[in-house]
Formats: C-alpha cells, structure tokens, sequence
C-alpha cells in the first residue's frame, strides 16, 4: 500500500571498498516513514560502513567516498558532516553515550542548543553574555520525554543515573533536535544497539518506546545483536552479510533460528548436545584454596575451588561479583592470597612464570590490554609466549647461549592455527590490532593452544564478538578439551553459553563460590544461586 | 601492466620509506649537486659527511635498546656518554698509548656504564610513563656533578691536568698521541687528495650494529620489543618487566660510552664538563629523523637517520656559506642542527600508541 508513496530514505546500489577490499556491494533499500526496520548482521557485514555513509562521516571521504545515491524524501544527498544529515532529520543514538556526566538529564538534552534569554550584562557586552532560559530547557526536555513516553527527572544529573536512563536522555536529544525550528524535525534515527547495555527490563521499556515514536511518524533503523527484540518491535528487517543484504523481509512469521542461520549463512545448531563426561572419579587437578583476590570492582574473598582433571568447569555470576578475579589471581595478574595446588604441587602465586611453568594458562577476557601484542604481527601474538616459557621456536647455538627466534616455525605454527581456528587476515605477518573482535579472541586462544597448557582458564571468550565467531571459539575449546583431554575452565557472564559448553557451574556471589551445579540443570536453579539464594542439593 | 607495478612498487616505497625522509633525501641530494656549483670541494663533502657518520652512529644506536623496551627516547645519554670520559680519562692516566688505548678506554668504560645503567634503569622502573622527562633531568644532573668530579678526582697525567695547579682536568684533552684516529685510520681507503673512507670506524659500528640486530633476534632481545610494545602482555606471559628495562637501560648507556670514544678518536679531543651536556639531543633528533617512533627503532632507522641528519649539518653551512660569501658557517649550523631536532621532535608523536 506504501508503494506509491515516496519513501522517507532510499539507498540505491551503495557500494563501498577500503582500498580494494569490497565491504559493501550493490545494497539497495528504502525505509517509509514511521517503519522500524531491524538490520542485523554479524560484526564487519557492513552495518556500521553503511550507517556511516548515511551519515556522510569522514572515514568515508577520506577513503574515496562511496559508489551509489542516498536520496532522502526524493532528493539526491551527499552529507558531509552528522550535523548536515541532523538538518535533514536524521539523527543517531550511539552505543556509547556520549553525555556530560555532571550536567542533568535536561540540559545534555538541550547541550549546545540551550535557549537563551537576554539579561543586562547581553545588554552591555553583547549575545555572548545572554543567559541560559532554564525554564525553557526544561520544557524542551519534558516535551522531547513525553514523546518517549517514559518517566525521567528532567534534573537529575547523568552521573547518578541507571544506565538505562543515560540511553533515554541520549534519545530524547535526539528528539529535541527540532525544538527550535532551525532544523527539519527528526524523521529517521538510527539506533545503533542501544540494547547492549541495558538490562532486560530497560530494554523492555526501551522498546515500547520506540513503537510509541513509530506511531508518531518517525522512523527507525535499529541495530542490535539480541535477535528477540529486532522479532518484537521491528516492521521489517534485513540480513547482511560479507557486504551484501541477504534477505530484506517483513518481520512477520520470522524466527530467531532462521535469522540466526541468515546472518551466519550455515546452520547454528542451537541445542548442541551436552557433553558426555563422567567427572566424579576423576582425580583433582587444580585446588584453589581459600583464595582472595584484590582485582579493582572483582574483588575475590574467599574461594575454595576443586577442578577435575579433564572437565570443562564454568565459572558463572553477575558482574562485578569476583567471578573475573578467579583467574586474574591465580595466574598472577592481580595481588592475591591463599593456597593453589595444582597436580599435587603448591603454586607460588603472584608471579606469572612460575603458573605459566606449571603447566597453566590464560586468555584474558581484557583482551586489547593484557592478551594481544597490538602492534606485532600475528606471528609474535601466537608464539611469544610460547617461545618464552618453554623455549619453543627458538634455535640454539653455542650450548643454548645464543638463541635466535626460528621465523619458519614460527610462520608455521601461527597458519596452523590460521587454518584450524577460521582467523581472517590477510596473512600471518598482518598486525594484530587489524583484526575484527573476533578474530583477535582467536588469536588470543592460537597463543594459548600453542602453550599444550594442561589446564586453560578462558576468561569472557566471546565478549564482544558475534554469533559466527561466537560458535566457532566455543567449538575450538571443546575441541581442544576432547582431543588433548586438557582441562578448561570458562569465566564467562553467559549463563546460557556456559551450560551449552560446560560440565558443571560454579556461580560467584559476592567474591566467594555460591554453589556448583551440573550444566544440566535448569536455568532458575543458576538465577537463584546468582541473586544469593543456596540451592539445597547444591553439590 | 608493467607501468602500473612499477609505479606501485615506487609507492610501496614512499608509503615505506615515508616522505619526511625522501624529502630530507632529495634535500641533501639538491646540496650535493649544488656544491660544485658554488666552488665547494665535493670530495671533501662526503668525505666529512661519512666521517660525521661515523662519529655519531654509534650514539644514535644507544636509542635502540631503550625504544624497543619502552622507556623512550634516551634523553639521559649524557650518562653514558660520562662512563665512556671516565674509560677514556683512565686509559690515558694509566699510559696505554695507540690502539692498545683505545681498547682500555672501552675495557674501563664497560663497568661504569653497567653500574650506571643499573642505576638509571632503576630509576626509570620508578617512573614509568614519565621515562623521558626524568631522563633528561638524569643526563643534565649527571653532567653537573661530574663538572665537580673532574676537578676532584686525582688525575695526574701531565697531558690531561690543568698546568698552574697540576690537578683537575682540563675541559678539552687532546687523544693526540693515545687514541687519536686508530679506527679512523685502521685500514682507511683514499681516494684522491681529499677523499677518506674511514673504514674502522665503519666496521666497528658494523659490528655494534649487528650484535644488536642479533639480540633483538633472540629470546631475551624478543622479550624485550614485547615490553615495550605491551608491558601487561609480557607480565602475563612471565617475563619480569623491571629486569628488562634495566637491561635494555644498561645496554644503551655501554653503547653510549662506547659511542663517545669513537667520536673523540675522530674528533681528536676529550670534551669534558659540560661537553656531553647536549649530546643526547642530535642523536635523539637523527634517530627520529630516520624514521623511528617513541617505542619502534631498527637499525635501518639508525643508519638512515644519522647519515640524513650529519649529511645536512656538514653540507648547509659550507654551501651557504659559499653562496652568500661571508663566514657564517657557526650561525647557520647552530640554525639548522636546532631546526632539524625541532623538526624531529615535533614528529615524536607520530606512530606512539
């Protein structure tokens, strides 16, 4: 029915390479007014490259533009700036806020528009010296609220606000863009995954929100990995993948198997089998003992720990609980106290060679800051460690006085793991901070493979990183665990991803263990270990 | 076909080589070409240009270590620049004449420049991310106290002590007689009348250069770029950060103290006092120029570097001053040698994390 109508923002044959390489091809598509369309697709398809074009950003320009027409209400555009495409009515809400955090919720919504009225010192040293109309700010903020269709204290500073509401105000900006009349209203805001941050009830409201400003005509295009919310508020939705636009379809009758599988483009078996591993006579390989952690905001009081040799152990819990300081002290990272005996010897704590000499070892889930060699090739991020602790890849002359780094070996070990692990790169010599997100999670876990660890503490595997990427990592650890019998255990905020992975969940509440359950058992039983409440058969 | 890889193969090189030195490049060339023009010798040109080379190289190298291991440009060279004066002052008191000398001045530098970069990397582990300011502050107040050591300590050689008191240094020692040009002249090829090729210079700068490269390939030289490149890296793979850095400091003031006997070998003279108090910065600027960064260095850098920034500072001034025809050949090289660390410092920035 909308057919006839010219649509509010049409992109025709957009197509876009960084210095030969295609990141977008020939994508056409148009948005009507008042639609909300769901564009989803798994990290480097094109979604960000393509909302920066939309936006005329530099990076584009400064790469030799974009091939194909943007045309907004009819008319052909070429924005070059935010603000040029914000005179248009089209505004974006950004996953990190960009909020002063010190100014109240009415005035970052009105920041560096603020309606001004004249006092007497404008009278005597001229527009600069006007002063704020509070009183108008704060109609401004309450109108643009209103709109959302939410409660929020218009005075109540940025800084001690739930996150939540930090994402409204960034949207009721948005909103407020047309108050004074300078610009078109807004028509078309992009949301580029306001939903990660937020909790589930947030992002509830958040969505009721946005059909409430779809109702008043404005349209939306909505960017988030949580496959659920694109099926509960989206109009229609569209897939990308490698550059191109895979489906572009209506939201009715669609499930998340199947966006799942167009995203990935192969099947994502979502109930992968649990495993099979009888754990209980095996013998004790790690015994973390009354161990205490000074991690900043994952402090560890006291946690005793049995691992079986050979089981996949998660270590579950909510966020700054300590769950993240298990690791992190142990291997050395952080100031830490207690008794770790690993394979019948007691481990000198504090001090990363002795853990790594032991036979363990860590991905860390800070992985730009402690796992990654930014700046060196892949080569260097594989073997370094390696190379080291157990003197891997090195040539010895003189009775191992001069050693020298054996670049074959080096070369050869690092496309193995190119090959096994699926890593995109151009080739081994590429820098490590080229890398998307989740390709770096691999190379993170190719230096720790290259280890043979006896024992491998993965912390946060798939932070970060889409679903592809997200499938493959865990599958390589499995893996790993299968063939070489090596004992992993998995720090990860995702309840869901570590009873797919795991044998049994320990959950940590308030720095110590608050129970350990087997994988099998149902989610509720894992929730209310998390919020503090003892299961009785708790094992 | 064969046009566009050839040209793509130029661009590889400029993208490589980076305009500021194909600039610097085609600026020095321009010099060269101009000075037969205005009745400059070019014989004698890039015979000073090679010899300044190779004066200076040596000190330009002593950046490496302390670059690949993160503690910044080494601003404190003066410190060893220090322990080379004292290994050159005792080999001289002791009366090792010739070649024989210039070894002991090397031998006897060797253990006060590893204390003293013992203690200076100490001081850097303190200070971490504040490395180059305080070592500035290490070299010049390194230099101040030993203004009062020459004079204290009890040198006696007549060669070297002031003449009236017969104790105290002298600010400038002639290597006449002990150590003067024994790299210069060992094995030296001439060419003409004012053509010298000073190839023991060259080769132990050759050898320095190597045992670096060398150590930078090995396991412990390997450990040392990761500390650089990520110190969180390296402590979560177990290597002891402080310990590096130490040794890295360590090895760029031997290379310091060793830099500044070649330079006085050639120079003729021992510059005491304030003498090394603005050595660091020509050595930090050529090192810069040659297209390091504050935490990348390789040695081509080095070599590119100082021969970029000494072909610049020999050839200016003798071509301007024969093109404006008064002596100002002082002046201008004050001009251009702060010019070019002005320059070179400005692109410090560029390329740091």
């Amino acid at each position: 029915m909308k057919d006839k109508k010219i649509p509010l923002l049409e992109m025709k044959n957009i197509s876009k390479d960084f210095s030969g390489n295609q990141v977008l091809n020939d994508i056409n598509f148009s948005i009507q007014k008042g639609e909300i369309l769901g564009l989803v697709g798994e990290n480097g398809a094109g979604k960000s490259t393509l909302m920066k074009i939309l936006f005329g950003m530099d990076e584009i320009r400064t790469t030799g533009g974009y091939g194909g027409q943007v045309i907004i209400k009819g008319e052909v555009v070429n924005f070059n700036s935010s603000l040029d495409a914000l005179e248009k009515g089209i505004g974006m809400v950004h996953q990190e806020f960009s909020l002063l955090p010190d100014f109240s919720a009415a005035e970052n919504i009105v920041l560096n528009r603020e309606p001004l009225k004249p006092s007497i010192m404008s009278e005597l040293f001229g527009d600069r010296m006007n002063s704020l109309n509070r009183d108008e700010i704060d109609a401004i903020a309450k109108t643009s609220i209103e709109k959302l269709g939410i409660s929020l204290d218009t005075s109540m500073k940025v800084s001690s606000m739930p996150v939540g509401h930090k994402q409204f105000t960034e949207i009721a900006r948005e909103l407020s863009k047309d108050a004074k009349g300078e610009t078109n209203p807004i028509e078309l805001l992009v949301l580029d995954e306001p939903t990660a941050v937020l909790s589930e009830k947030e992002a509830d409201s958040l969505l009721i929100a946005m059909r409430k400003l779809a109702k008043q005509g404005i349209a939306m295009i909505f960017i988030s990995h949580r496959l659920n919310e694109i099926i509960d508020v989206c109009d229609t939705m569209m897939v990308m993948r490698d550059g191109l636009i895979i489906k572009h379809i209506p939201i009715e009758g669609v499930n998340v198997q199947d966006i799942a599988r167009w995203m990935v483009g192969r099947n994502v078996s979502n109930s992968s089998k649990p495993r099979e591993f009888d754990y209980t006579d095996k013998p004790t390989i790690l015994d973390i003992q009354k161990l205490w952690v000074d991690m900043p905001g994952e402090t560890v009081k006291n946690v005793s720990l049995e691992v079986k040799k050979g089981e996949i152990l998660g270590i579950g819990g909510m966020a700054g609980q300590g769950k993240l300081g298990i690791p992190n002290g142990v291997m050395g990272l952080y100031q830490s106290g207690g008794k770790v005996v690993f394979d019948g010897k007691e481990l000198l704590l504090n001090n990363p060679r002795s853990l790594l000499d032991a036979g363990l070892a860590f991905v860390s889930e800070d992985r730009r800051g402690v796992g990654l060699l930014l700046d060196e090739s892949l080569e260097w991020n594989v073997a370094f460690t390696a190379m080291q602790v157990q003197d891997k890849y090195l040539k010895k002359y003189l009775k191992g006085f001069m050693t020298w780094r054996d670049s074959k070996a080096i070369e050869e070990v690092t496309q193995k793991y190119i090959d096994q692990l699926e890593i995109k790169c151009t080739s081994s010599k590429q820098k490590a901070k080229e890398l998307s997100g989740g390709n770096q999670q691999k190379i993170c876990l190719a230096k720790a493979f290259a280890l043979e660890p006896k024992l491998l503490f993965v912390s946060e595997p798939t932070r970060g990183i889409d679903i592809g990427a997200k499938a493959l990592v865990l599958e390589s650890l499995r893996k790993y665990n299968r063939e070489l019998g090596t004992t992993i255990v998995i720090i990860s905020s995702e309840l869901e991803e570590l009873r797919a992975i795991c044998d049994r969940i320990a959950i940590v509440t308030d720095g110590k263990i608050e129970g350990i359950l087997e994988a099998s058992k149902p989610s509720e039983d894992f929730g209310l270990l998390m919020i503090g409440q003892k299961v009785e058969e708790a094992i | 076909m064969e046009n566009i890889t050839i040209i793509d193969r130029i661009r590889d090189f400029i993208k490589h080589f980076g305009w500021p030195r194909i600039i610097i490049g085609l600026f020095l060339l321009t010099l060269f070409v101009m000075a037969p023009f205005v009745g400059v010798n070019i014989n004698t040109s890039l015979s000073d240009t090679l010899n300044r080379f190779g004066m200076n190289c040596v000190m330009v190298l002593a950046m490496v270590p302390m670059i690949h291991s993160g503690c910044g440009l080494n601003f404190g060279l003066p410190l060893g620049i220090i322990a080379g004066l004292l290994g050159g002052t005792l080999a001289i008191e002791f009366n090792f004449i010739g070649p024989t000398s210039f070894l002991m001045a090397m031998i006897f530098a060797t253990p006060f420049a590893v204390i003293f970069g013992w203690g200076y990397g100490k001081l850097l582990n303190k200070v971490k991310g504040g490395e180059m300011m305080i070592a500035t502050y290490v070299g010049f107040s390194s230099v101040a106290f030993m203004c009062m050591m020459w004079l204290l300590l009890p040198y006696s050689n007549p060669t070297m002590v002031w003449g009236y008191t017969g104790r105290g240094l002298r600010t400038t020692i002639s290597t006449e007689g002990y150590y003067l040009h024994v790299l210069n002249d060992f094995l030296a090829i001439r060419i003409g009348e004012h053509f010298v090729f000073p190839t023991g210079m060259f080769l132990l700068f050759a050898l320095l250069a190597f045992v670096i490269w060398a150590f930078l390939h090995s396991k412990k030289g390997t450990a040392m770029t990761a500390v650089g490149s990520n110190p969180v890296f390296a402590r979560a793979c177990g290597i002891d950060i402080d310990k590096t850095r130490i040794l890295s400091v360590i090895l760029s003031t031997w290379l310091g103290a060793i830099g500044i006997l070649v330079y006085q070998q050639s120079f003729g003279f021992i510059q005491l006092y304030m003498g090394p108090f603005f050595m660091a910065l020509p050595a930090v600027s050529a090192i810069l120029i040659g297209g390091a960064s504050v935490n990348k260095a390789s040695i081509t850098n080095v070599i590119v570097g100082t021969f970029l920034f000494q072909g610049i500072l020999t050839m200016t001034p003798s071509v301007m001053n024969s093109v404006i025809q008064t002596d100002m050949s002082e002046v201008i090289r004050i001009v251009v040698s702060n010019g070019m660390i002005l320059y070179a410092l400005t692109r410090k920035t560029e390329a740091t994390r």
